[in-house]
């Protein structure tokens, strides 16, 4: 390592300051992801973890889907959230395990999933891969119809309301 | 000790992911109808994330400076481990499908017995992995019925399709010698385990659409674990790494 490599890469280093966490949690909370754009990264549950490690932001992150093609932008709008908030230069950290689970979209993201258009996961992601009884995110019936299983992005399927007609996207268990 | 082992089985999980993800994405702009497009399209793009997962492991395992793109992308057919079965052309939707839940029912039983494994970096991906494919086996099985049980014409096409697929499955039941030894140190998913796994599952789905099962396929003179590979790898392979390999390092 050359003289100044350890200055460059160590850009804005500093001590942990009161309120730290707490800011940069609520900038995640701000952090939308890009497919849905009405739930945050927070509201998804896929930030597992914030701490403070020399002198940087560090954060746990676990990818929905191993294929997601979010996964970077996620990645990459997070970094960017959390340096206009003035932490520089934060450390993500990608972490597979424990897998990411539908049961960890909190329930202010199922609600805005719900006011998007999109009926959030039915009941714990044990029943992945069964048939649960899905509401129309329109009308709230429950008279609806598995059209495919798999819908416009690898985490949704498609359905159909027999009551109000309108096909919608689910939110499927995983 | 296990590593050499080891790579070489990541490249069995790894290569035959990203080769039937790749025989997914033949179907982009031509599939029968937009939600079965979508469904093409999904499933491909979960293999080759898995895919990413496993060549990331095999790579660092190898620890010779070429990371997972460089596995996918500047290798030879011949280098490649993939079952035999997912190189296969597309044909019909029948053949398409068939060929989906043959490897769908090994998948899934390979994960399922991976995610116990000794290997925590093993156990993760297939953890992972292991929640994607239920819903891959499903729908693939659904298909197997749908057109097995369906129309005089659908039906002729799933019978059609078994003989054109069916020889390639005996690599699904078995194992060689150093996958054995991996799964006597905990780290593989137990052989035997996964072909008869294999075996129930297929046997539920023709027997309920009372399709034919077939005499268990006997050895076949290529294989696909030790890179000897259908011509028609060699003709994937030219399409998926023309890119990177008339343009090294091209970046967009
Ligand atoms: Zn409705």
């Amino acid at each position: 390592m050359r003289p100044g490599e350890l200055i460059a890469g160590d850009r804005g280093a500093r001590a942990l300051r009161d309120g730290d966490l707490a800011q940069a949690w609520a900038v995640l909370a701000e952090v939308m992801d890009p497919e849905v754009p009405v739930v945050s990264v927070i509201d998804l549950g896929i930030v597992r973890d914030l701490d403070w490690r020399a002198g940087h932001l560090h954060l746990v992150v676990t990818p929905t889907y191993s294929g997601c093609p979010a996964t970077e932008v996620i990645e990459g709008d997070i970094r960017q959230a959390l340096e206009q908030a003035g932490f520089a230069e934060p450390a993500l950290e990608r972490r597979l395990t424990p897998a990411w689970s539908t049961d960890w979209i909190s329930d202010q993201g199922r609600e805005r999933l719900r006011a998007y258009g999109i009926a959030p996961p039915a009941g714990s992601a044990s029943l992945r891969g069964a048939s649960p009884t899905v509401c129309c995110p329109q009308c709230a019936s429950s008279d609806t119809e598995l059209l495919s299983q798999f819908g416009s992005t690898a985490c949704k399927a498609l359905y159909r309301c027999r009551a109000c007609l309108e096909p919608f996207d689910y939110f499927k268990c995983l | 000790m296990h590593k050499q082992a080891l790579i070489q089985y990541l490249l069995l999980l790894g290569d035959s992911a990203l080769v039937q993800g790749q025989r997914l994405c033949e179907w982009c702009g031509k599939a029968p109808a937009l939600e079965e497009e979508l469904a093409l399209m999904n499933v491909g793009l979960d293999l080759v994330g898995q895919a990413r997962n496993w060549l990331d492991y095999a790579a660092e395992l190898q620890g010779d400076g070429h990371d997972a793109d460089a596995l996918a992308f500047r290798r030879d057919e011949r280098a490649y481990r993939n079952l035999l079965l997912v190189e296969q052309p597309n044909g019909d939707y029948a053949v398409t499908m068939l060929k989906q839940f043959f490897y769908d029912a090994w998948h899934h039983a390979m994960l399922d017995g991976l995610s116990a494994s000794g290997d925590e970096r093993i156990a993760g991906i297939a953890a992972k992995a292991l929640k994607e494919v239920t819903y891959h086996l499903r729908r693939s099985g659904e298909w197997v019925q749908r057109l097995g049980g369906g129309t005089e014409e659908s039906r002729r096409r799933m019978l059609e399709a078994i003989p054109v697929l069916w020889r390639f499955t005996v690599e699904l039941t078995v194992a060689s010698d150093s996958e054995v030894q991996l799964a006597q140190a905990g780290i593989a998913a137990d052989p035997t385990q996964v072909a008869q796994r294999w075996h129930a599952a297929v046997e539920a789905i023709f027997a309920s659409v009372e399709l034919p099962l077939p005499k268990a396929a006997s050895h076949f003179y290529l294989d696909g674990r030790k890179g000897l590979h259908t011509e028609h790898l060699g003709l994937l392979l030219a399409e998926m790494q023309f890119l990177p390999r008339a343009y090294p390092d091209a970046t967009w």
